[in-house]
Protein backbone atom coordinates (compact mmCIF):
# COMPACT_ATOMS: atom_id res chain seq x y z
CA UNK A 1 0.00 0.00 0.00
CA UNK A 2 1.25 3.64 -1.01
CA UNK A 3 1.77 6.60 1.86
CA UNK A 4 -1.36 7.89 0.13
CA UNK A 5 -3.69 5.18 0.77
CA UNK A 6 -2.69 4.92 4.16
CA UNK A 7 -3.24 8.76 5.40
CA UNK A 8 -6.71 8.26 3.06
CA UNK A 9 -7.58 5.47 5.41
CA UNK A 10 -6.68 6.84 8.19
CA UNK A 11 -8.82 9.92 7.77
CA UNK A 12 -12.27 9.98 9.27
CA UNK A 13 -13.65 12.75 7.24
CA UNK A 14 -13.50 10.91 4.06
CA UNK A 15 -16.70 9.77 3.71
CA UNK A 16 -15.85 6.88 0.68
CA UNK A 17 -13.14 5.39 3.19
CA UNK A 18 -16.40 5.37 5.82
CA UNK A 19 -18.71 3.96 3.60
CA UNK A 20 -16.11 0.98 3.00
CA UNK A 21 -15.93 0.09 6.40
CA UNK A 22 -19.97 -0.60 6.90
CA UNK A 23 -21.10 -3.86 5.75
CA UNK A 24 -23.51 -3.71 2.64
CA UNK A 25 -26.61 -3.03 4.69
CA UNK A 26 -24.80 -0.75 6.39
CA UNK A 27 -23.67 0.79 3.26
CA UNK A 28 -27.66 1.05 2.03
CA UNK A 29 -28.88 2.48 5.05
CA UNK A 30 -26.26 5.38 4.73
CA UNK A 31 -26.69 6.06 1.04
CA UNK A 32 -30.35 6.56 1.79
CA UNK A 33 -29.94 8.39 3.86
CA UNK A 34 -27.51 10.34 2.02
CA UNK A 35 -30.09 10.86 -0.95
CA UNK A 36 -33.32 11.37 0.46
CA UNK A 37 -32.29 13.44 4.23
CA UNK A 38 -35.44 13.90 6.62
CA UNK A 39 -37.53 11.63 5.21
CA UNK A 40 -35.80 8.43 6.93
CA UNK A 41 -36.57 8.21 10.26
CA UNK A 42 -35.39 5.90 12.92
CA UNK A 43 -33.03 2.78 12.30
CA UNK A 44 -32.82 -0.46 13.82
CA UNK A 45 -30.51 -3.10 13.72
CA UNK A 46 -31.87 -5.92 15.40
CA UNK A 47 -31.49 -9.98 15.15
CA UNK A 48 -29.34 -9.23 11.91
CA UNK A 49 -31.97 -7.76 10.46
CA UNK A 50 -32.30 -3.97 9.54
CA UNK A 51 -35.58 -2.07 9.56
CA UNK A 52 -35.43 1.05 8.48
CA UNK A 53 -38.57 4.13 9.12
CA UNK A 54 -39.85 5.61 6.37
CA UNK A 55 -42.16 8.57 5.85
CA UNK A 56 -45.82 7.27 4.03
CA UNK A 57 -45.04 10.43 1.29
CA UNK A 58 -41.74 9.01 -0.10
CA UNK A 59 -42.15 5.28 0.19
CA UNK A 60 -42.71 5.25 -3.37
CA UNK A 61 -39.89 7.10 -4.15
CA UNK A 62 -37.59 5.23 -2.02
CA UNK A 63 -38.81 1.96 -2.80
CA UNK A 64 -38.05 2.97 -6.48
CA UNK A 65 -34.51 4.31 -5.55
CA UNK A 66 -33.73 1.06 -3.53
CA UNK A 67 -34.79 -0.88 -6.77
CA UNK A 68 -32.91 0.95 -9.32
CA UNK A 69 -29.62 1.42 -7.59
CA UNK A 70 -27.02 -0.33 -8.81
CA UNK A 71 -25.58 -0.70 -5.52
CA UNK A 72 -28.13 -2.87 -4.02
CA UNK A 73 -31.18 -3.72 -6.38
CA UNK A 74 -33.75 -4.74 -4.64
CA UNK A 75 -35.51 -6.35 -7.05
CA UNK A 76 -38.09 -8.66 -5.44
CA UNK A 77 -40.63 -7.16 -2.80
CA UNK A 78 -41.14 -10.38 -0.91
CA UNK A 79 -43.86 -9.37 1.92
CA UNK A 80 -45.85 -6.95 3.13
CA UNK A 81 -47.34 -7.36 6.28
CA UNK A 82 -49.46 -5.07 8.23
CA UNK A 83 -49.72 -4.40 11.82
CA UNK A 84 -52.25 -3.26 14.22
CA UNK A 85 -49.91 -1.72 16.87
CA UNK A 86 -52.78 -1.55 19.57
CA UNK A 87 -55.80 0.57 19.70
CA UNK A 88 -54.90 3.06 21.94
CA UNK A 89 -51.56 3.45 20.26
CA UNK A 90 -50.64 6.85 17.45
CA UNK A 91 -50.12 5.98 14.60
CA UNK A 92 -51.89 2.15 14.87
CA UNK A 93 -51.21 1.25 11.77
CA UNK A 94 -47.56 -0.25 10.41
CA UNK A 95 -47.17 -1.99 6.89
CA UNK A 96 -44.02 -3.56 7.05
CA UNK A 97 -42.11 -4.20 3.34
CA UNK A 98 -39.53 -6.97 3.39
CA UNK A 99 -37.08 -6.44 0.34
CA UNK A 100 -34.74 -8.92 -1.67
CA UNK A 101 -31.72 -8.22 -3.19
CA UNK A 102 -31.76 -11.00 -5.46
CA UNK A 103 -27.97 -9.99 -7.36
CA UNK A 104 -26.44 -8.80 -3.85
CA UNK A 105 -28.26 -11.10 -1.71
CA UNK A 106 -29.34 -9.24 1.44
CA UNK A 107 -32.93 -8.33 2.78
CA UNK A 108 -34.15 -5.05 4.16
CA UNK A 109 -37.37 -3.95 6.14
CA UNK A 110 -38.97 -0.69 5.68
CA UNK A 111 -41.75 0.29 7.74
CA UNK A 112 -44.39 3.02 7.36
CA UNK A 113 -47.06 3.99 10.45
CA UNK A 114 -50.04 5.80 9.68
CA UNK A 115 -53.00 7.20 11.95
CA UNK A 116 -56.02 5.39 12.03
CA UNK A 117 -58.01 8.59 11.11
CA UNK A 118 -55.92 8.62 8.21
CA UNK A 119 -54.73 5.24 6.90
CA UNK A 120 -54.00 6.12 3.22
CA UNK A 121 -50.35 4.40 2.10
CA UNK A 122 -49.31 5.47 -1.22
CA UNK A 123 -49.23 2.24 -3.74
CA UNK A 124 -46.12 0.87 -4.90
CA UNK A 125 -48.02 -1.42 -7.54
CA UNK A 126 -45.94 0.63 -9.75
CA UNK A 127 -42.54 -0.16 -8.73
CA UNK A 128 -43.22 -3.76 -8.43
CA UNK A 129 -46.75 -5.67 -9.63
CA UNK A 130 -46.57 -8.38 -7.13
CA UNK A 131 -47.54 -5.59 -4.68
CA UNK A 132 -50.97 -5.87 -5.96
CA UNK A 133 -52.67 -8.97 -4.05
CA UNK A 134 -50.15 -8.07 -0.73
CA UNK A 135 -51.86 -4.91 -0.48
CA UNK A 136 -55.60 -6.15 -1.12
CA UNK A 137 -54.53 -8.36 1.83
CA UNK A 138 -53.58 -5.61 4.06
CA UNK A 139 -56.51 -3.69 3.12
CA UNK A 140 -59.03 -6.67 3.40
CA UNK A 141 -57.58 -7.58 6.85
CA UNK A 142 -56.32 -4.69 8.82
CA UNK A 143 -58.61 -1.74 6.26
CA UNK A 144 -55.32 0.73 5.45
CA UNK A 145 -55.93 2.12 2.32
CA UNK A 146 -53.52 2.00 -0.74
CA UNK A 147 -54.14 5.56 -2.60
CA UNK A 148 -53.50 5.07 -6.75
CA UNK A 149 -54.20 0.97 -5.99
CA UNK A 150 -55.09 0.08 -9.61
CA UNK A 151 -58.12 -2.67 -8.34
CA UNK A 152 -58.29 -2.17 -4.51
CA UNK A 153 -60.95 -4.85 -3.63
CA UNK A 154 -61.42 -7.27 -0.36
CA UNK A 155 -59.31 -10.68 -1.43
CA UNK A 156 -59.96 -12.89 1.27
CA UNK A 157 -62.86 -12.27 3.62
CA UNK A 158 -66.41 -12.71 1.92
CA UNK A 159 -67.89 -9.74 0.34
CA UNK A 160 -70.62 -9.54 3.15
CA UNK A 161 -68.45 -9.14 5.80
CA UNK A 162 -67.81 -5.82 7.97
CA UNK A 163 -64.72 -5.04 9.89
CA UNK A 164 -61.40 -5.81 9.49
CA UNK A 165 -60.69 -9.35 11.49
CA UNK A 166 -56.79 -8.26 11.71
CA UNK A 167 -57.70 -5.11 14.01
CA UNK A 168 -57.30 -5.78 17.42
CA UNK A 169 -60.71 -4.57 18.06
CA UNK A 170 -62.13 -7.01 16.07
CA UNK A 171 -63.52 -10.18 18.28
CA UNK A 172 -61.71 -13.09 17.99
CA UNK A 173 -65.14 -15.44 18.42
CA UNK A 174 -69.18 -14.57 18.35
CA UNK A 175 -68.98 -12.75 15.30
CA UNK B 1 -52.91 -18.88 -31.36
CA UNK B 2 -55.30 -15.50 -32.81
CA UNK B 3 -52.37 -15.50 -35.60
CA UNK B 4 -54.13 -18.43 -37.25
CA UNK B 5 -57.48 -16.23 -38.14
CA UNK B 6 -55.16 -13.22 -39.38
CA UNK B 7 -56.62 -11.89 -42.57
CA UNK B 8 -56.67 -8.61 -44.66
CA UNK B 9 -60.39 -7.16 -44.83
CA UNK B 10 -61.15 -4.41 -46.98
CA UNK B 11 -61.85 -1.02 -45.09
CA UNK B 12 -65.70 -1.33 -46.14
CA UNK B 13 -65.69 -4.27 -44.96
CA UNK B 14 -63.91 -3.86 -41.72
CA UNK B 15 -66.68 -0.74 -40.91
CA UNK B 16 -69.42 -2.85 -41.93
CA UNK B 17 -68.39 -5.88 -39.12
CA UNK B 18 -67.40 -2.83 -36.47
CA UNK B 19 -70.70 -1.33 -37.07
CA UNK B 20 -72.60 -4.78 -36.40
CA UNK B 21 -70.07 -5.87 -34.00
CA UNK B 22 -71.50 -7.96 -31.16
CA UNK B 23 -69.39 -8.83 -27.96
CA UNK B 24 -67.66 -12.16 -29.13
CA UNK B 25 -66.05 -12.33 -25.42
CA UNK B 26 -67.71 -14.92 -23.39
CA UNK B 27 -67.31 -14.68 -19.43
CA UNK B 28 -66.84 -18.28 -17.81
CA UNK B 29 -66.58 -18.59 -14.15
CA UNK B 30 -64.21 -21.93 -13.84
CA UNK B 31 -64.45 -23.41 -10.38
CA UNK B 32 -64.83 -23.17 -7.51
CA UNK B 33 -65.85 -26.71 -7.69
CA UNK B 34 -63.40 -27.62 -10.72
CA UNK B 35 -61.14 -30.71 -10.79
CA UNK B 36 -58.08 -29.07 -12.29
CA UNK B 37 -58.29 -25.94 -9.48
CA UNK B 38 -56.78 -27.69 -6.99
CA UNK B 39 -58.79 -26.74 -4.22
CA UNK B 40 -61.67 -24.07 -4.33
CA UNK B 41 -60.18 -21.22 -6.44
CA UNK B 42 -62.19 -19.22 -8.56
CA UNK B 43 -61.20 -18.18 -11.91
CA UNK B 44 -63.18 -15.62 -13.96
CA UNK B 45 -62.36 -16.38 -17.42
CA UNK B 46 -62.95 -14.05 -20.87
CA UNK B 47 -62.73 -15.74 -23.75
CA UNK B 48 -62.88 -15.08 -27.17
CA UNK B 49 -63.74 -18.49 -28.86
CA UNK B 50 -61.40 -20.67 -27.30
CA UNK B 51 -58.62 -18.10 -26.42
CA UNK B 52 -58.33 -16.61 -22.94
CA UNK B 53 -58.37 -12.66 -22.57
CA UNK B 54 -57.77 -12.62 -19.27
CA UNK B 55 -58.47 -14.56 -16.43
CA UNK B 56 -59.19 -13.55 -12.88
CA UNK B 57 -58.52 -15.31 -9.94
CA UNK B 58 -61.09 -15.24 -7.12
CA UNK B 59 -59.81 -16.70 -3.71
CA UNK B 60 -60.63 -16.51 -0.31
CA UNK B 61 -63.10 -19.59 -0.05
CA UNK B 62 -60.67 -21.55 2.39
CA UNK B 63 -60.12 -17.97 4.91
CA UNK B 64 -60.49 -19.83 8.29
CA UNK B 65 -58.04 -16.67 10.06
CA UNK B 66 -55.26 -18.66 10.99
CA UNK B 67 -52.72 -15.33 11.44
CA UNK B 68 -56.14 -14.34 13.74
CA UNK B 69 -55.89 -17.21 15.59
CA UNK B 70 -52.17 -17.54 16.19
CA UNK B 71 -52.12 -13.95 17.87
CA UNK B 72 -54.25 -15.76 20.77
CA UNK B 73 -52.58 -19.11 21.03
CA UNK B 74 -48.59 -19.64 22.31
CA UNK B 75 -45.89 -19.73 20.67
CA UNK B 76 -45.44 -23.97 20.92
CA UNK B 77 -49.52 -24.36 20.23
CA UNK B 78 -49.52 -22.26 16.81
CA UNK B 79 -46.78 -24.83 14.95
CA UNK B 80 -50.16 -27.10 14.57
CA UNK B 81 -51.46 -24.24 12.90
CA UNK B 82 -48.43 -24.03 9.95
CA UNK B 83 -49.24 -27.76 9.22
CA UNK B 84 -52.82 -26.84 8.25
CA UNK B 85 -51.38 -24.20 5.63
CA UNK B 86 -49.76 -25.62 3.17
CA UNK B 87 -51.11 -29.35 4.14
CA UNK B 88 -48.73 -30.73 1.40
CA UNK B 89 -45.71 -29.23 2.74
CA UNK B 90 -46.45 -28.95 6.62
CA UNK B 91 -42.46 -30.18 7.57
CA UNK B 92 -41.39 -26.85 5.76
CA UNK B 93 -44.01 -24.92 7.62
CA UNK B 94 -42.88 -26.03 10.71
CA UNK B 95 -39.44 -25.17 10.19
CA UNK B 96 -40.31 -21.87 9.11
CA UNK B 97 -42.32 -20.90 11.66
CA UNK B 98 -40.02 -22.51 14.63
CA UNK B 99 -37.05 -20.76 12.97
CA UNK B 100 -38.34 -17.86 13.15
CA UNK B 101 -39.15 -18.32 17.09
CA UNK B 102 -35.89 -19.25 17.49
CA UNK B 103 -34.25 -15.87 15.62
CA UNK B 104 -36.42 -14.16 18.01
CA UNK B 105 -34.96 -16.39 21.10
CA UNK B 106 -31.35 -15.49 19.77
CA UNK B 107 -30.88 -19.44 19.77
CA UNK B 108 -30.45 -20.66 16.13
CA UNK B 109 -27.06 -21.72 16.99
CA UNK B 110 -27.90 -23.80 20.09
CA UNK B 111 -29.85 -26.49 18.23
CA UNK B 112 -27.86 -29.41 17.93
CA UNK B 113 -26.46 -30.76 15.40
CA UNK B 114 -28.46 -34.06 15.11
CA UNK B 115 -31.81 -31.65 15.09
CA UNK B 116 -30.36 -29.61 12.30
CA UNK B 117 -29.61 -32.79 10.12
CA UNK B 118 -32.92 -34.89 10.87
CA UNK B 119 -35.29 -31.30 10.20
CA UNK B 120 -33.24 -31.22 7.16
CA UNK B 121 -33.96 -34.79 6.70
CA UNK B 122 -37.77 -34.39 6.74
CA UNK B 123 -37.28 -31.53 5.09
CA UNK B 124 -36.13 -32.63 1.71
CA UNK B 125 -38.38 -36.18 2.28
CA UNK B 126 -41.63 -33.69 2.48
CA UNK B 127 -40.29 -32.11 -0.69
CA UNK B 128 -40.46 -35.08 -2.58
CA UNK B 129 -43.78 -35.89 -1.07
CA UNK B 130 -44.82 -32.64 -2.25
CA UNK B 131 -43.61 -32.81 -5.33
CA UNK B 132 -45.14 -36.26 -5.80
CA UNK B 133 -48.55 -34.80 -5.45
CA UNK B 134 -48.11 -32.24 -7.89
CA UNK B 135 -46.49 -34.71 -10.55
CA UNK B 136 -49.52 -36.65 -9.86
CA UNK B 137 -52.31 -34.06 -10.09
CA UNK B 138 -50.40 -32.05 -12.76
CA UNK B 139 -50.53 -34.89 -15.21
CA UNK B 140 -53.73 -36.21 -14.15
CA UNK B 141 -55.03 -32.36 -15.27
CA UNK B 142 -53.41 -33.45 -18.50
CA UNK B 143 -55.39 -36.69 -19.21
CA UNK B 144 -52.19 -38.57 -18.47
CA UNK B 145 -54.42 -40.79 -15.45
CA UNK B 146 -51.71 -43.70 -14.51
CA UNK B 147 -49.11 -41.14 -13.18
CA UNK B 148 -51.27 -40.38 -10.38
CA UNK B 149 -51.24 -43.69 -8.93
CA UNK B 150 -47.82 -44.02 -9.29
CA UNK B 151 -46.75 -41.00 -7.44
CA UNK B 152 -49.62 -41.94 -5.02
CA UNK B 153 -47.50 -45.16 -4.27
CA UNK B 154 -44.08 -43.23 -3.39
CA UNK B 155 -45.79 -40.45 -1.48
CA UNK B 156 -47.31 -43.24 0.57
CA UNK B 157 -43.88 -44.43 1.75
CA UNK B 158 -42.34 -41.11 2.93
CA UNK B 159 -46.05 -40.69 4.86
CA UNK B 160 -45.43 -43.80 6.12
CA UNK B 161 -42.38 -42.82 7.64
CA UNK B 162 -43.36 -40.08 9.18
CA UNK B 163 -46.13 -42.00 10.76
CA UNK B 164 -43.98 -44.17 12.15
CA UNK B 165 -41.51 -40.96 13.49
CA UNK B 166 -44.71 -38.72 14.72
CA UNK B 167 -47.78 -40.78 14.62
CA UNK B 168 -49.03 -38.06 12.09
CA UNK B 169 -48.92 -38.56 8.07
CA UNK B 170 -49.93 -34.75 6.61
CA UNK B 171 -49.98 -32.65 9.88
CA UNK B 172 -47.13 -33.84 11.32
CA UNK B 173 -45.96 -30.26 13.99
CA UNK B 174 -42.85 -32.47 14.75
CA UNK B 175 -40.82 -29.51 14.74
CA UNK B 176 -40.29 -27.49 17.76
CA UNK B 177 -38.99 -24.27 19.65
CA UNK B 178 -35.32 -25.97 20.00
CA UNK B 179 -34.95 -28.51 18.08
CA UNK B 180 -37.36 -31.76 17.94
CA UNK B 181 -39.97 -33.25 20.33
CA UNK B 182 -38.28 -36.37 20.85
CA UNK B 183 -36.00 -38.44 19.05
CA UNK B 184 -36.51 -40.37 15.96
CA UNK B 185 -37.05 -43.98 16.55
CA UNK B 186 -34.11 -46.70 15.91
CA UNK B 187 -35.62 -48.06 12.51
CA UNK B 188 -36.66 -45.21 10.90
CA UNK B 189 -33.39 -44.53 9.35
CA UNK B 190 -33.64 -48.14 7.73
CA UNK B 191 -37.18 -47.21 6.39
CA UNK B 192 -35.57 -43.94 4.98
CA UNK B 193 -32.99 -45.88 3.53
CA UNK B 194 -35.35 -48.21 1.68
CA UNK B 195 -37.62 -45.79 0.48
CA UNK B 196 -34.04 -44.03 -0.73
CA UNK B 197 -32.63 -47.28 -2.78
CA UNK B 198 -36.26 -47.58 -4.51
CA UNK B 199 -36.73 -43.95 -5.46
CA UNK B 200 -33.99 -43.87 -8.39
CA UNK B 201 -36.69 -46.79 -9.96
CA UNK B 202 -39.58 -44.94 -9.75
CA UNK B 203 -38.58 -41.83 -10.99
CA UNK B 204 -37.21 -43.26 -14.15
CA UNK B 205 -40.49 -44.76 -14.33
CA UNK B 206 -42.05 -41.18 -14.32
CA UNK B 207 -39.50 -40.28 -16.84
CA UNK B 208 -40.81 -43.06 -19.10
CA UNK B 209 -44.05 -42.39 -18.37
CA UNK B 210 -44.25 -38.62 -19.26
CA UNK B 211 -41.16 -36.56 -19.68
CA UNK B 212 -40.57 -37.72 -23.21
CA UNK B 213 -44.15 -38.62 -24.27
CA UNK B 214 -45.23 -36.41 -26.99
CA UNK B 215 -48.35 -35.64 -26.17
CA UNK B 216 -47.47 -33.99 -22.74
CA UNK B 217 -44.89 -32.05 -24.67
CA UNK B 218 -47.26 -31.11 -27.04
CA UNK B 219 -49.46 -29.59 -24.22
CA UNK B 220 -46.55 -28.41 -22.29
CA UNK B 221 -44.04 -26.92 -24.18
CA UNK B 222 -44.44 -23.06 -25.23
CA UNK B 223 -47.73 -22.30 -22.86
CA UNK B 224 -47.59 -20.11 -20.21
CA UNK B 225 -44.75 -17.93 -20.87
CA UNK B 226 -43.31 -15.66 -17.93
CA UNK B 227 -39.69 -14.12 -18.38
CA UNK B 228 -37.13 -14.10 -15.26
CA UNK B 229 -37.41 -9.86 -15.19
CA UNK B 230 -40.97 -10.21 -15.26
CA UNK B 231 -41.32 -13.45 -12.99
CA UNK B 232 -39.25 -11.06 -10.17
CA UNK B 233 -41.55 -8.57 -10.79
CA UNK B 234 -44.70 -10.68 -9.87
CA UNK B 235 -42.86 -12.16 -6.96
CA UNK B 236 -42.30 -15.68 -8.32
CA UNK B 237 -40.29 -17.44 -6.57
CA UNK B 238 -39.40 -21.37 -6.18
CA UNK B 239 -39.66 -24.08 -8.61
CA UNK B 240 -41.56 -21.83 -10.96
CA UNK B 241 -38.62 -18.88 -11.31
CA UNK B 242 -36.30 -21.31 -11.88
CA UNK B 243 -38.24 -22.78 -14.60
CA UNK B 244 -37.68 -19.29 -16.06
CA UNK B 245 -33.96 -19.02 -15.63
CA UNK B 246 -32.89 -17.60 -12.68
CA UNK B 247 -31.55 -19.51 -10.03
CA UNK B 248 -33.05 -18.26 -6.67
CA UNK B 249 -33.14 -20.78 -4.07
CA UNK B 250 -33.01 -19.66 -0.39
CA UNK B 251 -31.01 -22.92 0.52
CA UNK B 252 -28.39 -21.47 -1.45
CA UNK B 253 -28.86 -17.12 -1.15
CA UNK B 254 -29.46 -17.10 2.45
CA UNK B 255 -28.43 -20.96 4.02
CA UNK B 256 -29.90 -21.98 7.08
CA UNK B 257 -30.31 -25.63 8.95
CA UNK B 258 -26.83 -26.06 7.41
CA UNK B 259 -27.58 -26.34 4.44
CA UNK B 260 -24.12 -24.49 2.64
CA UNK B 261 -22.58 -27.93 3.74
CA UNK B 262 -24.25 -30.04 2.03
CA UNK B 263 -23.72 -31.67 -1.87
CA UNK B 264 -26.57 -30.49 -3.73
CA UNK B 265 -27.52 -28.46 -7.35
CA UNK B 266 -30.31 -26.08 -8.13
CA UNK B 267 -31.87 -26.86 -10.97
CA UNK B 268 -32.63 -24.15 -14.14
CA UNK B 269 -33.85 -24.38 -16.77
CA UNK B 270 -34.28 -21.46 -19.46
CA UNK B 271 -37.43 -22.07 -21.68
CA UNK B 272 -39.47 -20.02 -19.34
CA UNK B 273 -42.89 -22.54 -20.36
CA UNK B 274 -44.82 -25.34 -18.26
CA UNK B 275 -42.06 -27.84 -19.77
CA UNK B 276 -39.09 -26.05 -17.57
CA UNK B 277 -40.66 -25.92 -14.69
CA UNK B 278 -41.81 -29.01 -15.13
CA UNK B 279 -38.34 -30.35 -15.59
CA UNK B 280 -36.95 -28.41 -12.76
CA UNK B 281 -39.17 -30.13 -10.34
CA UNK B 282 -38.13 -33.17 -11.78
CA UNK B 283 -34.76 -32.56 -11.27
CA UNK B 284 -35.29 -31.11 -7.84
CA UNK B 285 -36.75 -34.59 -6.84
CA UNK B 286 -33.09 -36.01 -7.71
CA UNK B 287 -31.49 -33.18 -6.03
CA UNK B 288 -33.55 -33.52 -3.40
CA UNK B 289 -32.46 -37.50 -2.76
CA UNK B 290 -29.28 -36.53 -2.95
CA UNK B 291 -29.53 -34.77 0.24
CA UNK B 292 -31.94 -37.28 2.21
CA UNK B 293 -28.66 -39.42 1.48
CA UNK B 294 -26.48 -37.14 2.42
CA UNK B 295 -28.46 -36.65 6.15
CA UNK B 296 -28.48 -40.40 6.57
CA UNK B 297 -24.78 -40.61 6.63
CA UNK B 298 -24.44 -37.51 9.06
CA UNK B 299 -26.35 -39.03 11.48
CA UNK B 300 -24.35 -38.82 14.67
CA UNK B 301 -25.48 -39.91 18.31
CA UNK B 302 -26.68 -36.77 20.20
CA UNK B 303 -29.00 -35.01 21.98
CA UNK B 304 -31.90 -33.32 19.61
CA UNK B 305 -32.96 -30.44 22.23
CA UNK B 306 -31.51 -27.23 22.54
CA UNK B 307 -29.57 -27.18 25.84
CA UNK B 308 -32.89 -24.41 27.14
CA UNK B 309 -34.62 -25.87 29.77
CA UNK B 310 -36.95 -22.70 29.59
CA UNK B 311 -37.87 -23.11 26.57
CA UNK B 312 -37.52 -26.80 25.32
CA UNK B 313 -40.12 -29.89 27.41
CA UNK B 314 -38.11 -32.31 28.85
CA UNK B 315 -37.63 -35.92 28.27
CA UNK B 316 -40.29 -37.87 29.82
CA UNK B 317 -37.86 -40.06 31.93
CA UNK B 318 -35.82 -36.90 32.89
CA UNK B 319 -39.42 -35.49 34.27
CA UNK B 320 -40.59 -38.30 36.00
CA UNK B 321 -37.29 -38.46 38.30
CA UNK B 322 -35.93 -34.58 38.57
CA UNK B 323 -37.95 -32.05 40.37
CA UNK B 324 -36.40 -29.17 38.44
CA UNK B 325 -37.39 -31.00 34.95
CA UNK B 326 -41.14 -31.41 36.56
CA UNK B 327 -41.54 -27.47 37.58
CA UNK B 328 -39.65 -26.86 34.05
CA UNK B 329 -42.61 -29.29 32.26
CA UNK B 330 -45.34 -27.85 34.39
CA UNK B 331 -44.44 -24.02 33.67
CA UNK B 332 -43.72 -25.02 29.80
CA UNK B 333 -46.78 -26.95 29.66
CA UNK B 334 -49.26 -24.54 31.35
CA UNK B 335 -47.83 -21.13 30.50
CA UNK B 336 -45.79 -21.32 28.02
CA UNK B 337 -42.52 -19.86 27.31
CA UNK B 338 -41.85 -15.87 27.15
CA UNK B 339 -40.37 -14.71 23.87
CA UNK B 340 -38.09 -11.12 24.43
CA UNK B 341 -40.12 -8.21 22.33
CA UNK B 342 -38.91 -7.56 18.98
CA UNK B 343 -39.45 -8.45 15.16
CA UNK B 344 -37.98 -10.92 12.84
CA UNK B 345 -38.65 -12.33 9.33
CA UNK B 346 -36.81 -16.16 8.24
CA UNK B 347 -37.85 -17.36 4.98
CA UNK B 348 -36.75 -20.94 4.04
CA UNK B 349 -36.97 -22.49 0.86
CA UNK B 350 -40.48 -24.62 0.69
CA UNK B 351 -41.45 -26.79 -1.62
CA UNK B 352 -43.39 -23.82 -3.84
CA UNK B 353 -41.15 -21.04 -3.22
CA UNK B 354 -40.24 -18.44 -1.20
CA UNK B 355 -42.03 -19.61 2.51
CA UNK B 356 -41.28 -16.37 5.20
CA UNK B 357 -42.48 -15.93 8.37
CA UNK B 358 -42.71 -12.65 10.04
CA UNK B 359 -43.44 -12.41 13.53
CA UNK B 360 -43.40 -9.71 15.97
CA UNK B 361 -43.08 -10.43 20.37
CA UNK B 362 -44.68 -8.16 22.65
CA UNK B 363 -42.81 -9.92 25.97
CA UNK B 364 -45.66 -12.43 26.46
CA UNK B 365 -46.40 -16.29 26.02
CA UNK B 366 -48.64 -14.93 22.34
CA UNK B 367 -46.96 -13.60 19.74
CA UNK B 368 -48.31 -10.45 19.23
CA UNK B 369 -48.74 -10.74 15.05
CA UNK B 370 -47.58 -13.55 13.07
CA UNK B 371 -47.71 -13.19 9.48
CA UNK B 372 -46.88 -15.70 6.48
CA UNK B 373 -45.83 -15.06 3.18
CA UNK B 374 -47.13 -17.80 1.23
CA UNK B 375 -45.70 -18.86 -1.77
CA UNK B 376 -48.35 -20.41 -3.59
CA UNK B 377 -50.26 -17.15 -2.35
CA UNK B 378 -47.93 -14.57 -4.31
CA UNK B 379 -46.60 -17.03 -7.17
CA UNK B 380 -51.12 -17.21 -8.58
CA UNK B 381 -50.79 -13.90 -8.69
CA UNK B 382 -48.92 -14.54 -12.08
CA UNK B 383 -51.49 -16.42 -13.44
CA UNK B 384 -52.94 -13.98 -15.51
CA UNK B 385 -49.63 -13.30 -16.79
CA UNK B 386 -48.98 -16.43 -18.16
CA UNK B 387 -52.63 -17.09 -19.13
CA UNK B 388 -53.21 -14.79 -21.70
CA UNK B 389 -53.73 -15.47 -24.95
CA UNK B 390 -53.55 -19.10 -24.08
CA UNK B 391 -56.26 -21.73 -25.20
CA UNK B 392 -58.62 -22.53 -22.01
CA UNK B 393 -57.53 -25.66 -22.18
CA UNK B 394 -53.83 -24.68 -21.24
CA UNK B 395 -55.07 -22.92 -18.20
CA UNK B 396 -55.77 -26.08 -16.48
CA UNK B 397 -51.89 -26.95 -17.77
CA UNK B 398 -50.43 -23.28 -16.48
CA UNK B 399 -52.50 -23.73 -13.01
CA UNK B 400 -50.84 -27.18 -12.45
CA UNK B 401 -47.59 -25.59 -13.37
CA UNK B 402 -47.55 -23.17 -10.72
CA UNK B 403 -48.22 -25.98 -7.95
CA UNK B 404 -50.83 -24.22 -5.45
CA UNK B 405 -52.46 -25.09 -2.58
CA UNK B 406 -55.59 -23.27 -1.38
CA UNK B 407 -54.76 -23.81 1.74
CA UNK B 408 -51.76 -21.62 1.93
CA UNK B 409 -53.40 -19.32 -0.44
CA UNK B 410 -56.18 -18.49 1.80
CA UNK B 411 -54.81 -19.26 5.17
Amino acid sequence: MSEDALTKAEDPISEDVQLEKKTPLQQVVFITKDKFGDVIGEVLEKLGETSIFVKRESIVDVCRFLRDEEKFLFNLLSDIAGVDLGIEADPRFEVNYHLTSLPKRMLIRLKVRVSEEDCNVPTVVEVWPTANWLEREVFDLLGVRFEGHPDLRKILTPDDLEGHPLRKDFPLRGY
Amino acid sequence: MSKVLEYSPTKAFEQQVRENAIDSNVTVSMGPQHPSTHGVLRLEVVLDGETVVSATPDIGYLHTGMEKIMETKKYQQNITITDRMDYLNPMGNNLGYVMCVEKLLDIVDDIPPRAQVIRVMLVELQRIASHMVWLGTHALDIGAMSMFFYCFREREKILNIFEAICGGRMTVSFFRVGGLPYDIPDFVPGMIKEFCDNFPAALKEYDTLLTGNKIYQGRARGVGIITAENAIAWGVTGPSLRGSGHDFDIRRYFPYCGYETYDFDVPVEKDCDVFARYMVRMRELKESHKIVLQTLDRLKPGPVKADTPKICLPDREVMLKQMDALIHHFLLAGLGFKVPPGEAYHAIEGSKGEYGVYIISDGSEHPYRVHVRGPSFVNLQALPIMAKGEMIADTVAIIGSLDIVLGEIDR
